[in-house]
């Protein structure tokens, strides 16, 4: 028999013997360890979540099913029974303003002339690789930034520790992320896209707004929220800034100006400061107030995936 | 065959080669060549008369009749030299096709025929491209009214993510056509591009929901929506079956009258069964010698003519080669 005899041949063409041949092995030893592996270390990822979720749920829940809408209605006090987190949501939400206001169209325009204007040189490297750092810089720097530019330089327009100085202080710190966000939801619109525009007399400008700005658009929003939620979740630059995070009073009747340019606080720095009181209801409390924190996150996360999909649905049909 | 383009040019002045074009075309990264001795420095772009006048041919082609008189155009992506010299006068209302094997350069020059090219950062191009005698990369002419001229068709069908309607409308919209004439501007595209019937009642559907020979079809209508005087085809079939081939090559004829059609085929029958006239490209290894160093591959015109004369007596014995099949 030769060499070269082909395997086939060396074994009858039967049906049981092919039958045979084609069952394999029937167990696969390190199949079974590699998939239990990865389940493992899905699970113990589940698991801390769930421990998470479970070490607060329980108080949260009872104290909101207690306090109702009053948790949310009404403002801090030195009575836990009496405390509740007004100031905080209108806090976090004016700061959301600021950074939906400053850091998304300047983040878009810049990401806009990185991808489409500028030419492919060292500096737009240089320029790309030091947003992305930033992106990556600790939030407490961007405090101490908030603190010696928005706080004191521009003491006069922000009022000093305010919440103007809060919100352009998260706006700066999630710039990067818009701009990188944004950049790469740019660079994924496909090149034919672009030249079916110019193929027709567009100018560059008009392609963009036209073409390349609604294809790009879901991917976009989603970087945004989702840098929003970021912004939302962050305590340690509004500390810096001036949020408060103890008991402070606010007159009744002020005016809104008043309270832009006041002591102001947020969800993440309210939920610092009862964190530290002493005492079960303050901790209950607490949970209570980590909980809508996490609902509130939640709800940017979800606005994001479905704005997703309904642009998805639009640029498909 | 090709002609020598010094003895060609009529005019004493070649046109104006400047650098200072650039910021104007909006591609900061387009670098015209260094200007030539005996180029004069001129804000306007001057006349050049057309070559053909001395062009070796037999035929005579006046100004008018030239849409495009390339003069030893050569076009580089950086230091690479991607087709050299290229010279060829293409008439108005006929069809000129352009074949050769792949990386001939075939398409490098048509995409250079409405400056699609300044879209590649590094894309340089030396010589002239003169439509009716301007040439196309005077620092005076801007590429956005280039393009509005010169339409073009892609080689994969590109059709915008929206609705059929607004494919069409999107190009005499921005020319400022105002919305009142749209409809009849739609209908009329889409009729010349033979679509009318088969979309008309769904011109709001999204235009991805197209087969793919409609989808070219469509934007063969969206590039006569704003009435170019040539329409630039790049492999307008090498993604569509042979039926709707055949279709696309009867709209070329039907549409022949009224516009000048480039195209670049891979497909020699359909050179042969729907231009007036064939250039064949060829890819040649240059000589070290040359100074770029290594093995470079630079498309080459190798010759230009009647499409029957191309196909039935080629003058070149490479052009034979390749079009009995001997390579390529």
């Amino acid at each position: 028999m030769s060499l070269l005899t082909h395997p086939a041949d060396m074994a009858p063409l039967t049906h049981e013997a092919v039958a045979e041949r084609l069952k394999g092995t029937k167990v696969d030893v390190p199949n079974a360890v590699y998939k239990w592996a990865m389940f493992g270390a899905l699970a113990i990822t589940l698991a801390i979540l769930v421990l998470l979720i479970a070490s607060f749920f329980g108080a949260g829940i009872e104290v909101l099913s207690n306090r109702g809408m009053g948790f949310l209605t009404v403002g801090n006090s030195s009575d836990p029974a009496e405390a509740g987190m007004w100031q905080a949501i209108l806090g976090s939400a004016l700061i959301a303003a600021f950074v939906a206001a400053i850091a998304f169209p300047l983040g878009i325009a810049a990401a806009v002339y990185l991808e489409e204007y500028s030419s492919e040189n060292w500096m737009t490297r240089l320029i790309s690789v030091n947003i992305r750092n930033l992106a990556g810089v600790p939030s407490i720097v961007y405090g101490l930034l908030g603190l010696s530019i928005f706080v004191k330089a521009l003491g006069g327009v922000t009022g000093g520790r305010s919440i103007i100085a809060g919100g352009l202080t998260l706006a700066v710190l999630v710039l990067p992320i818009v701009i990188i966000t944004s950049a790469e939801a740019l660079r994924a619109v496909p090149d034919s896209i672009r030249e079916a525009g110019f193929g027709v007399g567009a100018a560059r400008w008009e392609v963009i707004r036209s073409h390349v700005l609604p294809y790009a658009a879901p991917g976009i929003l989603t970087g945004t929220v989702l840098s929003l939620a970021r912004a939302l979740g962050e305590a340690a630059p509004l500390i810096l800034v001036g949020a408060s995070i103890g008991f402070f009073s606010s007159a009744e009747g002020t005016g809104l100006l008043d309270r832009i340019q006041g002591t102001f606080t947020a969800m993440p720095n309210l939920t610092y400061g009862w964190a530290r009181q002493p005492g079960e209801d303050w901790q209950a409390n607490t949970s209570a107030a980590i909980l809508v924190m996490l609902v509130v996150i939640f709800s940017f996360n979800a606005v994001a995936i479905l704005l997703r999909n309904r642009f998805d649905r639009k640029r498909d049909y | 065959m090709s002609p020598d383009p010094t003895t060609a040019v009529t005019g004493t002045e070649s046109n104006v080669i400047d650098e200072d074009g650039e910021s104007r075309f909006r591609e900061p990264e387009r670098r015209r060549s260094p200007r030539r001795e005996g180029d004069r420095v001129g804000p306007t772009a001057p006349r050049v008369e057309a070559r053909a006048a001395a062009a070796p041919t037999d035929e005579r082609v006046d100004e008018q009749h030239a849409v495009f008189d390339i003069r030893d155009l050569s076009v580089f992506y950086g230091e690479f030299r991607a087709v050299r010299n290229v010279n060829m006068v293409v008439r108005r209302h006929e069809i000129t096709a352009f074949i050769g094997p792949s990386g001939c350069g075939k398409t490098t020059v048509l995409r250079c025929l409405n400056r699609m090219n300044d879209l590649v950062p590094s894309a340089r191009v030396d010589g002239q491209i003169l439509h009716h005698g301007v040439d196309l990369y005077d620092r005076e002419v801007d590429a956005v009214e280039v393009r509005r001229r010169i339409g073009m068709v892609f080689q994969k069908p590109n059709p915008f993510p929206k609705s059929i309607y607004d494919n069409i409308a999107f190009g005499p919209r921005i020319a400022g056509k105002p919305k009142s004439e749209m409809d009849d501007i739609v209908e009329r595209s889409l009729g010349q591009a033979a679509l009318w019937d088969e979309v008309k009642d769904r011109l709001s559907d999204s235009a991805m929901g197209l087969s793919g020979g409609q989808q070219q079809r469509l934007c063969i209508a969206r590039a006569v929506a704003v009435e170019p005087e040539v329409v630039l085809m790049d492999e307008p079939c090498s993604a569509l079956d042979p039926v709707a081939t055949s279709r696309i090559e009867d709209l070329m004829q039907q549409i022949k009258d009224e516009y000048t059609i480039v195209i670049v085929t891979h497909n020699m029958q359909q050179a042969a069964r729907v231009s007036d006239r064939t250039a064949f490209f060829i890819t040649e290894v240059s000589e070290a010698a040359e100074g770029q160093g290594g093995d470079q591959r630079t498309g080459l015109l190798v010759e230009y003519d009647n499409t029957e004369a191309i196909f039935s007596n080629p003058a070149d014995e490479r052009t034979e080669n390749y079009i009995t099949g001997r390579f390529g």
